[in-house]
């Protein structure tokens, strides 16, 4: 399904607005320009959430998708 | 960066309200802003001050909101979304109704996943939103700086007015 290499994950099950956009803005800090991070979310919201979040930070939403059972997954590419 | 000049965006604040109920909003869109690289300051006036103490003791006023469903965060599915309709009549008279009202708000939003207000706030600092205490409120109520966080500053309308002037958002809250 995924072919991309997945740098870092983030777990953000269980938890609602705003902490999967705080979560991973922090999570994506230490990382190396052009690495990636997984987050996986179960808050219904979180993705129209994650791609505002993408569009007003610049960073790559690379892919989002929701996986059974009300769970989402993104993966973002930091980008600066 | 996505904007045109290369300049953040701006959120600005006002937090005017300090029950517990009205204590998220603030928080939370202050920590999406800055959590999407924003600037953002928050003005704590009136009611909102205290939200700024060291020791939050916000909790769910006993004249309620209207609006406010009352729903019970244990018991089976059918239960906890009964909405159980208390008048204000009656919950404002009620000795206790503020803690028992707090206490049930606290653990719904624990239960479904909610930050607590302190966290929030610390996100907001760690991210280095501006969190702004009304001077003029302090001498009214009689606070001292010293009841306050450290990482927040002391101004008043015309230093957040000069900050909410460059803002491409304003809330009232």
């Amino acid at each position: 399904m995924s072919e991309i290499t997945i740098d870092a994950k983030l777990d953000c099950t269980g938890l609602l607005c705003p902490m999967p956009v705080v979560k991973t803005k922090k999570a994506l800090k230490p990382l190396e320009i052009g690495q990636t991070l997984e987050m996986i979310s179960t808050d219904a919201g979180a993705t129209p959430d994650m791609q505002a979040w993408s569009r007003q930070t610049g960073h790559d939403l690379l892919s989002a998708e929701e996986l059974d059972g009300g769970v989402y997954r993104f993966v973002i590419r930091k980008t600066h | 960066m996505p904007t045109d000049n290369h300049k953040p965006r701006r959120l600005a604040i006002v937090s005017s309200k300090g029950t517990l109920d009205w204590a998220y909003p603030p928080f939370i869109l202050a920590s999406a802003a800055a959590a999407m690289d924003w600037e953002v300051g928050i003005f704590f006036t009136f009611y909102g001050l205290p939200l700024l103490k060291k020791d939050l003791t916000a909790s769910v006023s006993p004249m309620g909101n209207p609006a406010m469903p009352m729903k019970m965060p244990f018991g089976s599915d059918g239960f906890q979304n009964i909405d159980w309709k208390i008048p204000n009549v009656l919950t404002s008279n009620l000795p206790g109704f503020e803690s028992v009202a707090t206490s049930l708000m606290k653990k719904s939003f624990k239960n479904k996943g909610v930050a607590t207000v302190e966290e929030l706030r610390e996100m907001c600092v760690e991210m280095d939103a501006r969190l702004i205490g009304c001077q003029m409120t302090m001498d009214v109520f009689g606070f001292e700086r010293g009841d306050f966080i450290d990482e927040c500053e002391i101004g008043g309308a015309a230093m957040f007015l000069e900050y909410a002037a460059d803002a491409d958002v304003n809330l009232f809250i």
